[in-house]
């Protein structure tokens, strides 16, 4: 990133920051945290202590960095090195990202930016321009993408709340500030899980790894299986809803299931994965020591904030996770897909120079589609 | 909690400590009893006792579970048995006796619960069986209807220790934060805990000297360990994870982080080094020496925290979808385990 772009954007984050410190909040017990973060154009800073808002706002005013990080683990000595914290427990968190979903509108917003010589280009597998084929890729905010994302947002909490028993007042949804959604389980029993429990966790929630036994199925005599029934609990309930529809169904698809035979039973479940299965990132959830993104600080892959989400079916990032200001900055721009910030739309831009709102600039630099004009 | 408070909280009938022996420390027992060391060695009536514990751990050793005879008369033996097999044991010092038997003892165990949570006619049994899961294993456990259900939490901590995909989560039934199990699934879950339990009573048995009587026996148990024992050699072939993450590099294509992780400690831990290990990641699309030097060094401890990173096991590269299991990868847990082969003492 140019020199330039990096001191506007750090007025723009220092700006933000100031404007907005009623959204910015260290994590509860914030002794116990281990806090981190970077500035444009340089590495990581992990292993700090901050234990109260005013100590947080200072560091964003002083360093102005580019992206704030605070641990879901609480440590008794987080700004010790990681062999030496004294782990106590780590809030439950779950990663849902659009770009995990693969949704086929992706290759009409996925940008991809030529690492030789930074032309931005759609859809084919080399710049157009130089012909390079090394290139980085970053999507532009997509309503099909935040619909599809919030939808295994709504099944990861139908699991965590009927299954797990997690207390729905315990869990937050935030706005990741890019793509996608971080769900937070607080006080609850299982912030005492390793990483090897949390992956069996993950699993669950994946619905990976079901045996066509648990849903009665009978290999040695697959004529004799009896299948689970639509109003039992947890996944196999949820199961044989999804595969014979209603209960009077069942009797004659549970015919069609055997005389298909057990393997093909075993592949309609593989393939439920993807469809009963909330599709969270399983690395996030199963890293106990990770440091996500502060609630309240800009993404500077977007500009946009991550910011909770009181109700999710209403949340629009475009407008709901937008707080830089609107005053007029031309830039250059090089954005070969249209998006939609604060009710406006916004491109395609052809290598042009074009004047808009400092929130849409700064989206667009943070994104790789423009520079300071 | 120790097995004074267990056994004055459960207050256990002689019936019971023939099931459950290893809630008795095995000194305060004989010597509350009235029984000294020495008399085992010289009474007609208690020498043959010793021979009983010997075969008990002779049993073990192979494989197969300790015939109990549940006799009022013979139920003195079979505390007595136990607990002479644990002073053997201690004494010869050896470990894989000491695995075996616990193991061994455990199952023999598990039998005894199982039937006792199943007993409706015996509420009693059944509670005494909850409360020594509950107790011994910290695992808050209850009764509804036919099903014994325990939170997930305790659920985990101890069904991840399984490789069967039967003990999946996803395979059991889950509804609001607790899991539904039989008699039988629920003592077999303990089975690993109760195994190491009986193993840590048998190390920390508190058995100040034997009698000249014992020693016969003790040595007879330190020729048999040998039996047991096992050299293993390394076929030196790369598991299937560890060639997929290598294939992918040589084609130039990009190995997620996760990939590059379990590649680069792998390698470390096979001893490799960081110079050797450098150079497979040339092809990746993002590669940066300086980068891939630095993260090598620091998975090798070099700097940083100076911990040596270990190779993920099967389980976590199941999750990231970087297990290609093939038959030859059946009982390993994690990768460096591959190829390893137990070659039997002649």
């Amino acid at each position: 990133m140019l020199d330039k772009d990096i001191k506007f954007l750090e007025e723009s984050f220092k700006k933000y920051y100031f404007d907005h410190f009623d959204l910015i909040h260290t994590h509860t017990n914030p002794e116990r945290r281990e806090f981190g973060y970077q500035k444009f154009n340089f590495g990581m800073n992990r292993h700090i202590p901050i234990k109260s808002d005013k100590e947080l706002h200072l560091l964003l005013m002083t360093n102005i960095p580019s992206d704030v990080y605070c641990s879901n683990a609480s440590y008794l000595f987080p700004n010790l090195p990681m062999a030496e914290k004294d782990w106590q427990g780590a809030d439950l968190i779950f990663d849902v990202d659009a770009k995990d979903l693969n949704l086929p509108c992706r290759i009409n917003h996925v940008c991809k930016k030529c690492t030789t010589c930074g032309n931005v280009f759609l859809q084919q597998n080399e710049c157009p321009d130089c012909k390079s084929t090394k290139y980085e890729t970053s999507s532009a905010l997509c309503q099909n993408c935040i619909a599809g994302a919030k939808n295994e947002i709504r099944k990861l909490i139908s699991i965590l709340t009927g299954d797990l028993g997690i207390k729905k007042e315990n869990i937050r949804v935030y706005f990741s500030g890019n793509e996608g959604f971080h769900v937070y389980v607080s006080e609850s029993n299982y912030e005492k899980l390793d990483s090897r429990e949390r992956a069996e966790l993950v699993d669950y929630i994946l619905f990976k790894g079901a045996l066509p036994e648990t849903f009665g199925a009978k290999k040695s005599d697959f004529s004799k299986s009896v299948f689970s029934d639509i109003d039992e609990k947890g996944w196999l309930g949820r199961t044989s809803k999804q595969v014979f529809g209603s209960k009077s169904n069942k009797p004659k698809l549970s015919k069609q299931l055997i005389s298909e035979g057990y393997f093909s039973f075993k592949k309609k479940l593989e393939d439920l994965q993807k469809i009963i299965g909330a599709q969270i990132d399983p690395n996030v959830t199963i890293d106990v020591h990770r440091i996500f993104r502060l609630a309240g600080t800009i993404n500077s892959k977007s500009g946009l904030s991550k910011i909770l989400c009181n109700d999710l079916e209403k949340f629009n990032p475009g407008n709901d996770a937008c707080f830089i200001d609107d005053d007029k900055v031309t830039i250059l721009a090089n954005c070969p897909v249209e998006f939609k910030l604060k009710n406006k739309k916004f491109g395609p831009y052809k290598k042009e120079q074009v004047t808009v709102p400092k929130y849409a600039a700064v989206y667009m630099i943070c994104k790789g589609y423009a520079t300071l004009a | 909690m120790s097995n004074q408070i267990i056994t004055s909280v459960l207050k256990l009938g002689t019936e019971e400590i023939a099931k459950y022996p290893f809630l008795t420390e095995a000194g305060n027992y004989l010597k509350e009893k009235g029984f000294t060391l020495e008399q085992f060695g010289n009474d007609e009536d208690l020498r043959p006792i010793i021979e009983i514990a010997f075969q008990r751990i002779e049993t073990a050793a192979n494989g197969k579970i300790f015939n109990s005879d549940f006799n009022v008369k013979n139920l003195d033996v079979e505390v007595f048995s136990f607990l002479v097999a644990v002073i053997l044991l201690k004494q010869s010092a050896m470990n894989t006796l000491i695995k075996r038997f616990s193991l061994a003892e455990a199952r023999r165990a598990e039998k005894f619960l199982e039937k006792d949570l199943s007993d409706i006619n015996n509420k009693a049994k059944e509670e005494l069986a909850i409360k020594i899961i509950k107790d011994l294993f910290s695992m808050d456990i209850h009764k509804s209807d036919d099903y014994f259900v325990i939170p997930v939490v305790d659920y985990l901590k101890h069904a991840t220790h399984f490789y069967e995909q039967e003990w999946k989560l996803v395979n059991r039934l889950v509804d609001n934060g607790n899991v539904f199990l039989t008699s039988h699934e629920t003592v077999r879950l303990i089975r690993k805990e109760l195994d190491n339990f009986i193993s840590s009573k048998i190390h920390s048995a508190n058995i100040p000297s034997i009698p000249e009587s014992f020693k016969k026996s003790v040595e007879a148990l330190v020729s048999l360990a040998k039996k047991f024992s096992v050299q293993t050699v390394e076929t030196g072939e790369s598991p299937p994870c560890i060639k997929h993450a290598l294939d992918v590099l040589s084609k130039g294509e990009n190995l997620p982080h996760s990939g590059r992780f379990m590649l680069a400690t792998y390698l470390l831990n096979k001893g490799q080094t960081i110079e050797e290990i450098a150079p497979l990641f040339k092809n990746a699309p993002d590669y940066n020496e300086k980068i891939t030097l630095y993260q090598l060094k620091h998975l090798s401890g070099v700097f940083g925290s100076g911990t040596k990173y270990a190779c993920p096991s099967c389980d976590k590269l199941k999750s990231e979808n970087l297990c290609f299991a093939i038959p030859e990868c059946a009982n390993i847990i994690n990768p460096l385990q591959f190829g390893r082969k137990k070659i039997p003492n002649a």
